[in-house]
């Protein structure tokens, strides 16, 4: 390699300043936090806060800039990256304001909660800005392992350890898979860059490399499924989602979920566009699979927690619909509709944890029994958050799922479509009996509900639930902006 | 003389038998453990014959990554191991069952 092409570029920081100061940051907390009290713990929790918000706003001013290549090419920096790191960032954010009171009552309120979550922050920015398969795997290990530990910070738990093995093992398969596949392209096309990759592949029937490619391709493919949860890749999801603390499966359902759509669109897009005809029709079958298992095996839950896991699934086949179109379009659509799950994964999870207590979960669907007796207010927070989630309109998800049908139609899969909506449907039964349970059976216990004092959870959690009312009328603003920075980020790929 | 095929065939040889490794084992989890970084390894095989034949020194960088990750992967599975035998004083893959539904 000519040495003149690897030079050190100070403006190279600037590009990456939003991750520079969060790793600063997380830095620097871990080593205050080391001198506080247990009792003290309030303070991690703010400066954390307040490390997200800062970087929140890097990243905000950054948004509309140009797309931007730093350190040769490792690090991407478009509206994509943009959009995603300021809906991951939004997510931790939440994850942090409504664990508090929850894991404090278990226990849990400890600096590696902050710390870990902090640096999968980090990862998961890294990944879904990676320019590089050197960088799409440094961003995803350090999303994963962080969330391996998360998984199993209830050390004395039963169901948390076990899911933690479960996620270990199986998430160690899925990066083996996804390197395996990253070694193949490597070995096509003699670069490790993303757009290189792309422009260099020889994606032609008649190519050398064509067998090479497409063995890379399917292995890629697994790996990302894997990684998002789809069928026939999802074992792992119902079990960690169940046994993890409710926090962190917030955080899995929501932020973690994001960065793998970034990983899926820097792999499949970024680095195999050519190849799109392949993977549509593998990504298809991925999708529909999904839908099919994600809801029908839903109805057959009785835990919330797992539910919730299955209806995951089921969203995740909607999204690869959005996929599969290929276009700017097709991907605005996808990118929409993850930001849109990761918020009503948020307001369901949070509306579990708000009900949860020392020594009592609120996981079954049982324990939301006659909620609107108790709390009116939360019960409906959680009946717009299920409505949304169901996608029954003019709520958030519907027009999610809305967009996500238009661009699978136009792109002349109509017969996916009707599987979606016909499974849409059946999703249907399992969202509405929670609302027929919170709304129409007495409850256990009549008393009022106990809320935790913890106001800024309770107010992000009502205005989190809100927002999908009022991004169900005004849902165009962000669609518009995912649709810019999609076709701007495609146009500038080589 | 041993060819770039060879190398592949020994890395997919290495693939197959950590997977087989990991889906048949009822044994312990740490045979599992073992299997993954098998599967590591598999992948640095991979990487380390492309990377001499097409005379690209990135490929070779890749690995070094690579092993790193991987362990601080083992160390954090043995960590999640010492907890979960804790917990239940067995690692018999078999036993690790009360999450289902």
């Amino acid at each position: 390699m000519n040495p003149t092409m690897i030079a050190f570029n100070s403006a190279d920081l600037a590009t990456l300043a939003p991750e520079i100061f969060l790793l600063g940051a997380t830095c620097a907390i871990l080593l205050i936090d080391l001198f506080l009290k247990p009792s003290q713990r309030n303070v991690t929790h703010v400066l954390a806060l307040l490390a997200l918000v800062v970087t929140a706003v890097l990243l905000w001013r950054g948004a509309s800039a140009p797309r931007l290549l730093a350190f040769n090419g490792m690090f991407v920096r478009d509206g994509v990256a943009a959009i995603l790191k300021l809906f991951i960032v939004l997510t931790t954010a939440l994850v942090f304001l409504y664990s508090r009171s929850y894991m404090r009552e278990r226990k849990l309120l400890v600096g590696e909660f902050y710390l870990l979550l902090l640096f999968a922050t980090l990862g998961m920015m890294l990944l879904v800005s990676a320019g590089s398969l050197v960088t799409v795997y440094l961003g995803l290990e350090l999303l994963t392992l962080s969330s391996y530990a998360l998984v199993a910070l209830n050390r004395d738990s039963v169901l948390s350890s076990e899911a933690a093995i479960k996620y270990f093992v199986l998430g160690a398969l899925a990066s083996g898979m996804l390197l395996y596949g990253m070694s193949m392209l490597y070995g096509a096309t003699a670069t490790l860059d993303l757009a290189k990759i792309h422009a260099v592949a020889d994606f032609s029937a008649a190519s050398p490399h064509r067998t090479l490619l497409a063995f890379g391709l399917v292995f890629l493919v697994a790996g990302i499924g894997f990684k998002l949860g789809a069928a026939p890749f999802h074992m792992w999801l119902p079990d960690v989602y169940h046994g993890a603390p409710t926090s962190i499966t917030l955080f899995i359902s929501s932020g973690s979920k994001l960065a793998a759509v970034g990983m899926a669109y820097r792999l499949l897009e970024g680095a195999l566009g050519g190849m799109s005809g392949d993977w549509t029709l593998m990504l298809s079958v991925l999708a529909v699979l999904s839908l099919a298992v994600g809801n029908v095996v839903a109805i057959a839950q009785t835990n919330l927690k797992r539910m919730l896991a299955y209806s995951t699934i089921s969203h995740i086949g909607f999204l690869l619909l959005g996929f599969i179109n290929g276009t700017a379009a097709g991907l605005a659509a996808a990118l929409f509709y993850m930001i849109c799950y990761a918020l009503m994964a948020a307001a369901a999870f949070g509306v579990i944890m708000l009900l949860a207590r020392a020594g009592f979960e609120a996981e079954e669907i049982d324990d939301f029994k006659g909620l609107n007796r108790r709390s009116p207010w939360y019960a409906g927070m959680m009946a717009i958050t299920m409505f949304s989630l169901a996608g029954v309109p003019p709520l958030f998800g519907f027009f999610a799922k809305l967009m996500v049908l238009k661009v699978v139609i136009d792109a002349g899969h109509l017969w996916l479509a009707i599987v979606a909506i016909i499974f849409a449907i059946v999703g249907l039964f399992y969202y509405l009996r929670v609302v027929k349970v919170m709304y129409f059976d007495a409850p256990a216990d009549d008393s009022e509900l106990a809320l935790p004092a913890d106001l800024p959870f309770r107010w992000a959690l009502s205005l989190n639930a809100l927002a999908l009312v009022v991004l169900g009328v005004a849902w165009s603003p962000l669609l518009d902006w995912c649709n810019q920075a999609l076709a701007a980020s495609l146009s500038a790929s080589p | 003389m041993i060819t770039l095929a060879h190398y592949l065939t020994l890395g997919a040889v290495l693939f197959c038998i950590a997977v087989a490794g990991i889906f048949i084992n009822r044994k312990n989890v740490i045979t599992l453990l073992m299997s993954i970084e098998l599967m590591l390894l598999a992948v640095n095989t991979n990487f380390i014959a492309f990377s001499r034949f097409l005379g690209d020194v990135s490929g070779q960088v890749f690995v070094f990554f690579i092993l790193t990750v991987a362990a601080a992967e083992s160390a954090i599975g043995l960590a999640i191991l010492v907890v979960l035998f804790r917990n239940r004083a067995t690692i018999n893959v078999t036993q690790i069952d009360d999450l289902k539904g």
